[in-house]
This record gives structure tokens, sequence and C-alpha cells, in this order.
């Protein structure tokens, strides 16, 4: 019955099977849009995410049984086996790591995934290159691209992984710049001839090998050098790219859903990256190429004494103030201190101070990723205020926490022109009556420069492991 | 410059979906509240995942009788593509799941 002819487009005749096969296409297309306009609201988050699946798993399961390749062969019952056994396979062990790994490796996790989906994009090119006819420009374009930007976008976010996890460092040395220039020309040739060259596909096989082989080299260089508050843009970016590399393999198969979601997760992921650009007042080429550092000559002149605080002066200040708020930053996150931090704030609370949480956009390392900490210890998310509500109650405030943050809070990004950081929109803490920064050492931030905010002379010191001192000041407060 | 025409022409419907998708990404997540900056992320991640259909098509009629490279390149495209379908949206689901539980409190 699928096969029953219904009519003919341009001499070439299309069945039941395909006319159903693209309607479920649209359908999943529209899912996909929904699902990412509901996944926008709070409200609405959760059925967006269903809406989404949905749309993704009719187009899987339509795909399956209806698919014809040109010669209007379906897709035989060995391959549905071995295709439906490797769905099987990779969709337990997702669903195990996604479920088993713990709330706050969560950065970690979202890159994991986005690497996985570039890398079924570059293999998907890849495979896909044979069939490609040399003398079309356009579909060899696409293939190309599709396969540059799918294994940037794996190898680049097992780098973003691996340091998010702790187990790749940072290569901030100043060459990295020319060796990655060098990379992206050495992809940039490679990628053009194969595009261009017009020779037949066997012969071009050792070259499209070396360009997968150059792009996932220049993937990892690419990632390297950038770290520490400059992640949350990296991984935003990637994640578009996931998208784009999508999109490129759609055009492949000249498959609508697949075009259609591409697209809508690259401009969603450029959207973000530009937000948290902007967050940061920097622009996008200055954080790829990793212009912070350095600092400017007035940095190192900061004059002043560190004050520190005892823990028990510290639980005074905080039981007599009427309103605390609390500025978390990837230390937090480090130390793993949101449940006590948790627990700290319903002490205050309990005894009638008002405690809130002041959220920078490009605070962690990813976007959103204090409320998905705070969230994990159970703040409630009305407790989170964005930093341009906040500000203004900066003043009215008795005490603020500064817990891990550096540059965030550093004022010099409002009165030092000659600060790497100038005009970078901060929590304005030391507008606040009090000050306590809780921090391990003396060290600098990210941006590698000194915090004027730390020799004001509102502000206490508070040394140590972030989750020690809070747990002290816990058990302290509860004595008073 | 004519290949690229001619491309533009056959695949017109494709790239008219392309320009309006870019306008309709940019509208329907601009606004989003801070809160959801995670989730729209790993949700968005998970939609990128679509790409399994090619890895699918690719595996579908690939030539089963013996193994090549080709066919476990193949395998592995569509594994990687569902640890990404499969994976984005569980997680998703978990995070929105801890924030819906503390909005009832």
């Amino acid at each position: 019955m699928m096969d029953t002819i219904l009519g003919t487009i341009n001499g070439v005749d299309f069945t039941i099977g395909e006319t159903i096969l693209e309607l479920s296409y649209l359908l999943s297309a529209i899912f996909f849009v929904v699902g990412l306009k509901l996944l926008s609201h709070p409200e609405s988050a959760r059925k967006g995410n269903f809406y989404a699946a949905g749309g993704m798993l009719l187009a899987m399961i339509t795909t399956i049984l209806l698919h014809k390749n040109e010669s209007g062969q379906a897709i035989g019952l060995a391959n549905i086996g071995i295709i439906t056994a490797t769905i099987a396979a990779g969709g337990l062990v997702g669903s195990v790591i996604a479920r088993k790994v713990k709330m706050t490796a969560m950065p970690q996790l979202v890159s994991f995934f986005n690497a996985t989906g570039g890398a079924a994009s570059a293999l998907v090119a890849l495979l896909e290159y044979p069939n490609a006819d040399p003398s079309n420009t356009g579909s060899m374009l696409v293939t190309i691209l599709g396969l540059i930007i799918g294994s940037i976008a794996f190898s680049g976010s097992m780098i973003a992984y691996g340091k998010l996890d702790g187990k790749v460092g940072d290569l901030t040395a100043g060459y990295m710049k020319y060796i990655n220039l060098l990379f992206l020309i050495l992809v940039t040739v490679t990628g053009t001839w194969l595009v261009v060259s017009n020779t037949p596909v066997e012969e071009m096989q050792w070259a499209i090998y070396s360009l997968f082989a150059l792009t996932l080299v220049y993937g990892i260089l690419f990632v390297m050098p950038i770290g520490g508050a400059d992640m949350p843009v990296v991984i935003s970016l990637l994640n578009s790219f996931t998208g784009i590399a999508a999109a490129m393999a759609g055009f492949i198969y000249n498959n609508q859903a697949m075009i259609l979601g591409g697209i809508l997760v690259g401009a969603a992921g450029s959207i973000l990256t530009i937000l948290m650009v902007r967050a940061m007042n920097r622009s996008l080429v200055n954080v790829l190429v990793g212009a912070f550092g350095g600092g400017g000559a007035s940095a190192d002149q900061v004059q002043g004494i560190i004050k520190e605080i005892s823990v028990s002066d510290a639980s005074i200040l905080l039981s007599y103030s009427q309103s605390v708020v609390i500025v978390p930053g990837y230390g937090l996150a480090v130390a793993q201190a949101q449940h006590v931090c948790h627990e700290l704030d319903n002490l205050l609370e309990g005894k009638g101070v008002q405690v809130r949480y002041a959220i920078h956009p490009v605070a962690g390392r990813m976007p959103g990723h204090m409320n998905v900490l705070l969230a994990e210890a159970d703040v409630p998310y009305d407790k989170l205020v964005e930093m341009e509500d906040i500000n203004p109650d900066m003043p009215n405030t008795d005490v603020v926490i500064v817990i891990g943050a550096n540059d965030v809070v550093n004022p010099a990004a409002d009165d030092d022109p000659s600060s790497p950081i100038y005009g970078m929109p901060i929590i304005r803490t030391h507008e606040a009556k009090n000050i306590i920064v809780m921090k391990r050492g003396m060290g600098k931030g990210y941006a590698g420069i000194e915090n004027f905010l730390f020799f004001n002379d509102k502000t206490r010191m508070l040394f140590g492991n972030a989750k020690d001192s809070i747990q002290k000041l816990v058990t302290e407060i509860k004595t008073l | 410059m004519e290949d690229i025409l001619i491309y533009f022409f056959t695949y017109k419907e494709a790239i008219f979906i392309i320009a309006l998708s870019i306008f309709l990404g940019i509208e329907v997540i601009s606004n989003v509240p801070a809160v959801l900056h995670t989730p729209l992320m790993s949700g968005a991640n998970a939609i990128s995942g679509v790409i399994i259909i090619g890895g699918i098509i690719l595996v579908g009629h690939a030539d089963v009788s013996q193994l090549s490279i080709e066919l476990i390149l193949g395998i592995l495209a569509v594994f990687f593509g569902t640890l990404n379908v499969i994976g984005g949206f569980v997680v998703t689901d978990r995070m929105l799941e801890m924030f819906k539980k503390k909005k009832k409190k």
C-alpha cells in the first residue's frame, strides 16, 4: 500500500510512503520549533523538551520504515536490525550517563553530548563524500563544510569537556595564536581545494581523510587557549556549530527536517553566544583569540591593605543584618559548597534576614551555570536575582558575601579605563555597606588582574576553602 | 559561479528554509531568562542530534553483507547521534525537573 503511486512531479513518480515520510518531517520540524519556543519559558520548558523529543522520535521511526534511496529501494530488514540495535545501545548508554552523572558535572555533560553530535555530523559528511558529484560545487561545499564544522565541534567539545572536568589545563602561550592561524589556513586551503578541484572522488580519498584529521587537530587547538570565564562563550559557540553541521548534512539528503532543526539550533546557539560575549563587554574575536591577561599599567599599582575577618565576627555581622546578598562564582562550584550555602541562607532567613543571590550572566563555566548549581541545592529560584535587578539595591544591602567570584565583582570594570575588563557589566558589590569575600588565597581571577574590591575599606576577607568557611559560619551562627 | 546559481535553483526550497529558520531561531529564543540558559542550550543540543536521520539513511542503504570500514563508521555515526539525542533530552528533562520541584515549594 505504501508503494502505491500517487502522482508524478517532473516525470518522477511519488508514492504514498514517500508522501507520508515528507509529512512526518514537516510535523517533526513543527515540533522542534514549538518545543524550542516552550523551552524558553520556565512554566512550559519541560513540555517543550518533550515536544522536541517527540518530533525527533517521529522522524527517526518514519525514516527507518519509509525511506527509499534514489533507485527506489527501501531500507533492508538486516539494515533495520543493525540500526535498531545501534539505537538501542546508544539510547541505553546515553540515558544511563544522563541519569547517573552528578548534577554538578552538568557543564561537562552538556559538552560531551555536544561532541557526540559533532562526531555524527562529521562521520556522515565523510561517508557521503564518495557519493558527491565533484562537478557540483554546491553539493561539494555543503559536504566539506559539514565535515569541517562537525569535526571542530567534536574535538573542540571534547577538549571543553576535559577542561570542565579538570582533566585538561589551559594552554595560554602567546604562540598558540600563530599555530591556530596556521591550522585555520591549512583547513581552509584543503577544504577549498576539495570543493573546487573537480577531481573524481576516488582520487581525493586521501585528501578528505587529511582534511578530517586537520580539522580534528584544529578543533583541539582552537579550544586549548580558551578557559575560565570564557568557557560559557565557547560552549554555546560549539553548540551552534553542531547545529550548523547537522543542517549541512540536511542539504546532502535534501531533508527539510534536518535543515530546519540544525539551523534553529545554530541560530539559538549564536544568540546565546552573543549574550555571553555582551555580558563581558567583549567581542567574539577577542574571546577566541584570547586577548585577556596582561593588564593595564595601573592594574598593578593598587595600593591598600587587605583586612581579614574572623568567623565569629562574620557570623555576628550576618546575624544582625537586614539584607544579605550572596554573589556566587565558579569557586562555589569547585568547592561543591552549594548545599551548605543554602543551609546558611535558610539559617539567616530564620533570623529574619532577607537573603538573595545575585547572578552574573557569565558566572561559572556555562551559560546559566549558577542557576543549575543552586537549583540542585534546592534554592528556590525566585531568590536568584539577575545582575540588572539587584544592582539598584546594592547601596541598601547590609552585607554582600562574595563566594568564589572575582572578575564579575571587580570595580575596575567601572572606573579604570586601562583595565582589560573596563566596561564589563559587574555586580556592584562595592556599593554595599559591608563586603565579605570568601577566597582560597590571594590569587588573581581568570583575567589575571588585581581586584580593587579586595582593597576596599568596607571589604573583609575570609580565607579558606569556601565549603569549610561556610560550614564554620553555619556552626557559629547556630550558637548565637 | 554558474555552478552556484544552478545549485541555488536546484535547492531553492532548502535555501529558503535556511534563511527563514535563522530568523525563526532568533525570534523563538530571544528574551529567554538566564535561569533557562543551561536547559535551553542542552535541549537545543539534543535537537542538533537530528543528524541521526542522516546516519539512519546511511546505514539503511549500506551493504551489510560484509563488514566494511564505511559500515563501521556509519554505525558509529548512528551510535553517536543516538547518544546526542537521548542523552540530551534526558539530561534536559532532569534539569527542568529540578527547577520545577523548587517552584512548587
